[in-house]
């Protein structure tokens, strides 16, 4: 019998021949990851076991993220156990502030992740690199401090899932759109402990960053990991950034899968998913005219340089409405150069937004953006549950950067074609 | 925890997609320290749960419990806060991961997660795969999980499993 991309992945990273749904296995790992939530206890775990060195200083990535530039003393002495941590064990891949940027919109700019990699981090988004077409997926601490040791995580080859969408994209319409889409149509645990396989003419034609925002927001729906066979634009995208081997493994034709969706891409608009779980989505057309307080663009599903374009695109000459606060976040340090040197920036600044320094910030309620009781945001980020934000009686609806802007200008929910033919 | 153990305890019930946001919110998360996080443990599904729990007590939820981020705090602070074990329907993978590394024992059975009611005295043995609920006498039973798994669990998880193999290369 063939072999999913995801099922082809792992056994080569586990010295078997092949590898099937259900099999446990340990596999060798070639990049681990932690943040400065996550890896202080991963490090305080690996220090107790007394073992003096990490398995290999060049394949640890550590990012300081979620409450930097440090929100308070505690985050400080986190972001601090992982500094001194990467100098001690001269860990290759340690990104300082000035340097960094949200771990999954960086670790692929950097050329970290290869196709064909097998990937953990203790954080659960990172599932992102799949787009890459290599196995990647979220773990907690413990599992961090083991492979700090070992190199190696325990896993269960996961089923697949296959999700094929026809056609091509509407204008307005983005990678965002699918996934919401997607888990609006399964559900928060549809893909439980599944691999979620994107394919069609829909995602061919996909630009890479829309595709890092649907295998983001995998987890989203509970699976394991999302992955897209890489293809010419792979290609492109690792061309100058990856230094190491990638293989691009792809899916066989008699590969298994526990299910098989179809979808028509034309058909699907821009998605808002009402608070508080991602499947509750809708089309924006059908909820469109609800107030708002606070919009967010950013996050590692959309602070990339064309989810900046596109609210640029639309805000360009415009005001941010009145009674909303707009906050724009660029995921890393290289993207908000490249916004600055386009003129995003200005735009952004004209039209009266924040625009903050690298950071998950707001996005999980850290700093930089919290909501007060009955308050209301908009927001690109990928969590709408029950206080993510901010006050456990605040809202959050998720949506696309084009929403987002367009949004932004009116205060309430609004289609983007409202503002602007595309 | 080893095969003979039993564990004994009042249940709390929670509903469907128990996030890891309501069980630890990430406000606490400039933290550690497993005292204060416990102190926060299910603030946001329950701002009362703290104060009417005892030590021992079981959580007892639907689909999906512990699903969103990868935070181990998650099952740190339900651990600490002296919660004996979590009964769900399903879990959400992270979070089944992170508490077998960890060591806090979790049972997937959707028939007692459906039929244990709140406030209900239930015991589970894990040699016999069994959930007894005292107070409606109904007895369900449990996949136990595979054996890889249950060797972490009985090294008393990850880190200890860890130390033993490298010790013994
Ligand atoms: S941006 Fe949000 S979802 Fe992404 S890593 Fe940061 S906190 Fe997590």
């Amino acid at each position: 019998m063939g072999m999913t991309i995801t099922e082809k992945i792992i056994a080569a990273h586990s010295g078997l021949k092949e590898a099937h749904p259900g099999q446990f296995v340990y596999a060798n790992v070639d990049i681990c990851l932690g943040n400065d939530i996550t890896a202080p206890i991963a490090i305080e775990e690996f220090e107790k076991t007394g073992i003096k060195k990490v398995f290999d200083s060049e394949k640890i990535v550590l990012v300081p993220d979620h409450f930097t530039p440090n929100k308070d003393i505690k985050s400080a002495q986190q972001s601090k156990s992982l500094r001194v941590f990467a100098e001690k064990h001269h860990l290759k891949h340690y990104f300082e502030i000035g340097r960094m940027g949200i771990e999954h919109a960086l670790l692929p700019e950097k050329g970290i992740v290869a196709p064909g990699d097998l990937v953990i981090g203790a954080d659960s988004h990172t599932c992102t690199y799949g787009a890459l077409g290599a196995f990647s997926t979220g773990v907690g601490s413990t599992d961090l401090a083991a492979c700090f040791a070992t190199g190696k995580v325990w896993l269960r080859v996961p089923e697949s899932i296959k999700f094929v969408f026809h056609g091509k994209v509407k204008n307005w319409t983005s990678g965002k759109d699918l996934i919401l889409y997607t888990i609006g149509k399964i559900g928060v645990d549809g893909a439980l402990y599944k691999s979620m396989e994107f394919t069609g003419s829909a995602i061919n034609h996909l630009p890479m960053d829309d595709r890092f925002a649907m295998c983001n927001m995998a987890i989203e729906a509970g699976a394991k990991s999302g992955i897209i066979s890489p293809d010419k634009n792979t290609e492109d995208y690792i061309k100058g950034r990856v230094k190491k081997k990638s293989v691009m493994y792809q899916s066989d034709p008699d590969a298994h899968y526990t299910k098989t969706y179809e979808f028509n891409a034309e058909e699907i608009s821009p998605q808002i998913a009402l608070p508080s779980l991602p499947e509750n989505t809708k089309p924006v057309e059908e909820v469109s005219g609800i107030k708002i307080d606070q919009v967010v663009i950013g996050s590692c599903t959309n602070g990339r340089i064309s989810d900046l374009q596109i609210a640029a695109k639309i805000l360009k000459g415009k005001k941010v409405h009145p009674s909303i606060r707009l906050i724009v976040i660029p995921a890393t340090q290289e993207i908000y150069k490249q916004a600055l040197q386009d003129g995003l920036i200005e735009i952004f600044i004209d039209a009266e937004a924040v625009v903050s320094t690298p950071t998950c910030g707001p996005c999980l309620g850290g700093h930089m953006g919290i909501l007060a009781e009955g308050e209301r945001a908009l927001s690109t980020t990928n969590r709408n549950f029950v206080g993510r934000m901010g006050h456990p009686k605040s809202e959050i609806y998720l949506c696309s950067p084009a929403v987002a802007a367009a949004s932004a200008i009116t205060g309430k929910i609004t289609p983007p074609d409202q503002i602007l033919r595309n | 925890m080893t095969n003979e153990d039993m564990i004994k305890g009042k249940c709390w019930k929670f509903g469907n997609n128990i996030n890891t946001d309501e069980i630890i919110p990430a406000r606490y998360l400039n933290t550690t320290d497993t005292k204060e996080l416990a102190s926060h443990c299910m603030e946001d599904a329950d701002p009362n749960f703290m104060k009417k729990t005892k030590a021992g007590d079981i959580i007892v939820a639907g689909d999906n419990f512990g699903c969103g981020s990868s935070r181990e705090h998650a099952p740190i602070a339900i651990k600490a806060a002296g919660i004996s074990c979590v009964i769900a329907k399903s879990f959400a993978r992270i979070f089944f991961r992170n508490a077998i590394n960890i060591g806090l024992p979790i049972f997937e059975c959707p028939g007692a997660a459906e039929q244990i009611q709140e406030g209900d005295e239930v015991e589970v043995t894990l040699m016999n795969g069994e959930i007894l609920n005292h107070t409606s006498k109904k007895r369900f039973k449990f996949e136990p999980f595979p054996q890889e798994m249950q060797e972490i669990i009985q090294a008393g998880g990850l880190m200890n499993f860890v130390k033993k193999k490298m010790a013994a290369v």
